[in-house]
């Protein structure tokens, strides 16, 4: 039993991953840098719990986090696409606004500066209360678990992800071919958008509540993930799943003080040096990753 | 992937770019002048506009917002020494961040480097022996932060010039590795008991103005600040007075170029990417010697990327840096004036907004621009 505990949840940690990263694959491999995931994730997370907490029903709670991820999604691709903004930048301006906008509107919305009141989730209790079997009820687990093989099918065996791919890699041989760059770029990181707000669904529907800041940064452990996946979704998605295991492990580990649970937090960051310097495999983003045009 | 970014000031280099078509000197300075100066004001138009949504959204009256921010910050003196406070440490990661980008390099690290300049000029401040007069200690500090966060700075700055691993990423990645082993050294071996921070300074202390203006009674700002501007002034001199601030501009322009002129672009990476860190690592002082004497966990609050949105809106120019630290110090201390009327996270929406505009706005103005002086030189 102590195995399926453990599986159970590793998983329930690797779904908000899983969705951040097939949102950032999506982006990245059209040629738009991706630093905007945290923000994307926080206001998926803050709809959702907006939305399920006026209708009382989780399905709307999921469809406003939706929203709220396309909306800022939309904003990230007008400000680097339409008015070529710089990328880094764009992505670091969203994370603020969406941190500040939050905190705003859980004062207007709820009174409240650090969370929100109990909101509907999916019921994870089954009969027997096996753990792993109750992460399952969960249809959003479903879904974080599917994304991934669904991304890599969409990527290398779908015309749109083929052209996803020519956008992201030499956008002026896909231009010539026909292919309509900037609207092919707007779609890839609108999708990001909502892909990474549904890893922000995912946890508020979970945690049954919005609490400030409560992604804490799991859009940069996504971030580390496809960098460490060399930009590949199944890859990345691998690589969420060893993040995710490696925290459970030191959730596992805390009351016997074996390792520091820093050392634990920094694994994906070292990891994703080490990848980028090449120390062990070089990783090598798509060509035309962070360039205007 | 660089920012866009034309040298503002008089640049002993050749022209910035072949983008420039003015016809003539005046022409290309008033072309510079505006591209300069728009992208701020209409970011500061945007920003007024989404204020006043949030204000009405909750229920108060634009005008007496405004009125009260302004009063809380430069209409009194406490005010006034809160706003230098911060803006100090933002003139700091402001120009750490400007510095790389003249360079070509995007620092996104200046929040670990902040934090780890913090935390080595708290711990030599520890190690050196009580009643060291401030003329030896005080430098001997800044030293020790300068080199905790150039060390941090070093470290992407190797891994560009020898693998080709990208400077922004190793940047993110750092900021969350520096401030794990931070936390785990304060907490494991440094901390004071029920606290998370370190023992204070035996010496090295800088005084606060209050100790001679006494109407800044209560508010943190600093010698510190002044530090700051002798700093800002000495970035100016380097970036375009010297050999070595000409090879960085040059890089910053076209790395190419600039080594088949003859300069060795992998060295430029490093030493650029070390000094930003050192000049980020140099504002945690503000903090450690100038406020609370001790490192803290957590001190440095996003003053480290607030440092981006002050390169960015002070257009990388030492000037401007401290302009716009001004800015948006005013701001944050703003936040807390109009708290009794509106939440104060509505001041970092208006950062976000800020940022994004000006973000927007900087190729923007540069294409409307040219087009017009197109249509009327035709």
């Amino acid at each position: 039993m102590r195995l399926l505990d453990f599986l159970a949840q590793t998983i329930r940690i690797a779904v908000p991953y899983l969705f951040a990263a097939a949102g950032g694959v999506m982006a990245e491999k059209a040629g738009i840098v991706s630093l905007a995931l945290e923000g994307f994730m926080l206001s998926g997370a803050f709809c959702a719990a907006l939305g399920g907490f006026y209708t009382g029903s989780a399905t709307v709670g999921v469809l406003s986090g939706i929203a709220g991820g396309l909306l800022f999604g939309l904003l990230h691709s007008v400000a680097t696409i339409r008015y070529r903004a710089d990328q880094i930048v764009v992505g670091i301006a969203i994370n603020l606004l969406v941190v500040g906008l939050t905190r705003f509107f859980l004062r207007l919305a709820f009174d409240s500066s650090s969370n929100s009141p109990r909101v509907p989730g999916y019921t994870t209790e089954v009969s027997g209360g096996n753990a792993l079997l109750g992460s399952f009820a969960n249809p959003l687990v479903w879904m974080g678990l599917l994304v991934i093989p669904i991304l890599t099918w969409v990527m290398y065996r779908t015309p749109f992800g083929l052209r996803v791919r020519a956008v992201g890699e030499h956008p002026q041989a896909a231009e010539t071919l026909g292919v309509r760059v900037k609207r092919v770029r707007y779609v890839a990181v609108a999708l990001s958008g909502v892909l990474a707000a549904l890893g922000g669904v995912y946890l508020a529907l979970d945690q049954h509540q919005f609490t400030d800041g409560m992604t804490a940064g799991r859009g940069f452990i996504a971030l580390a993930a496809i960098i460490f996946g060399r930009w590949d979704p199944a890859r990345a998605g691998i690589a969420c799943l060893l993040f995710a295991t490696a925290e459970t492990l030191q959730i596992q580990l805390q009351g016997t003080q074996a390792i520091p649970s820093q050392f634990v937090q920094m694994i994906p960051y070292l990891l994703t040096i080490v990848a980028l310097a090449g120390l062990v495999r070089r990783s090598v983003p798509p060509a035309a990753l962070g360039r205007a045009e | 992937m660089t920012a866009t970014t034309p040298p503002v000031a008089a640049s002993q280099g050749p022209p910035p770019s072949a983008s420039v078509v003015a016809p003539s000197q005046t022409g290309a300075w008033r072309t510079r002048i505006e591209e300069t100066l728009l992208p701020p004001l209409v970011a500061l138009l945007v920003a007024v506009v989404a204020g006043d949504i949030l204000i009405l959204s909750f229920g108060q009256a634009p005008g007496a917002v405004y009125r009260l921010l302004l009063e809380g910050t430069w209409g009194n003196a406490y005010g006034f020494g809160q706003v230098l406070y911060k803006a100090t440490t933002l003139v700091f990661t402001g120009l750490a961040v400007s510095f790389g980008l003249r360079a070509g390099l995007f620092n996104i690290g200046a929040e670990g480097q902040l934090a780890a300049g913090g935390f080595a000029a708290a711990v030599v401040g520890l190690l050196l022996p009580a009643g060291v007069p401030a003329l030896l200690a005080v430098p001997v500090l800044m030293l020790a932060a300068a080199l905790g966060g150039g060390a941090v700075g070093y470290v992407p700055g190797v891994l560009k010039a020898r693998f080709g691993a990208h400077e922004v990423i190793v940047t993110i990645m750092l900021n969350f590795i520096v401030l794990a082993l931070l936390n785990w050294i304060v907490a494991a071996k440094l901390h004071v008991p029920e606290t998370l921070h370190t023992p204070q300074l035996k010496a090295g202390a800088v005084p606060r103005f209050a100790d001679f203006i006494t109407p800044f009674h209560g508010s943190a700002a600093n010698v510190t600040f002044l530090i700051a501007l002798v700093i800002a002034t000495a970035v100016g001199w380097y970036l375009f007075r010297t050999r070595g601030g000409y090879e960085l501009r040059a890089t910053g322009l076209q790395p190419e170029a600039a080594e088949y002129g003859g300069v060795r672009v992998a060295t430029v990476w490093v030493r650029t990417l070390a000094l930003s860190g050192a000049l980020a690592g140099l504002g945690g002082i503000n903090y450690v010697l100038g406020y609370k004497h001790y490192y803290e966990e957590g001190f440095a609050g996003g003053a480290g990327f607030l440092g981006i949105a002050v390169a960015l809106v002070g257009r990388n120019h030492p000037v401007g840096v401290v302009l716009a630290a001004l800015f948006f110090a005013t701001l944050s201390q703003g936040g807390l004036a109009i708290h009794a009327l509106v939440p104060k996270q509505m001041v970092e929406v208006l950062q976000g907004i800020v940022i994004l505009a000006v973000a927007a706005a900087v190729p923007e103005v540069r294409r409307v621009l040219r087009l017009s002086r197109g249509s009327a030189d035709a």
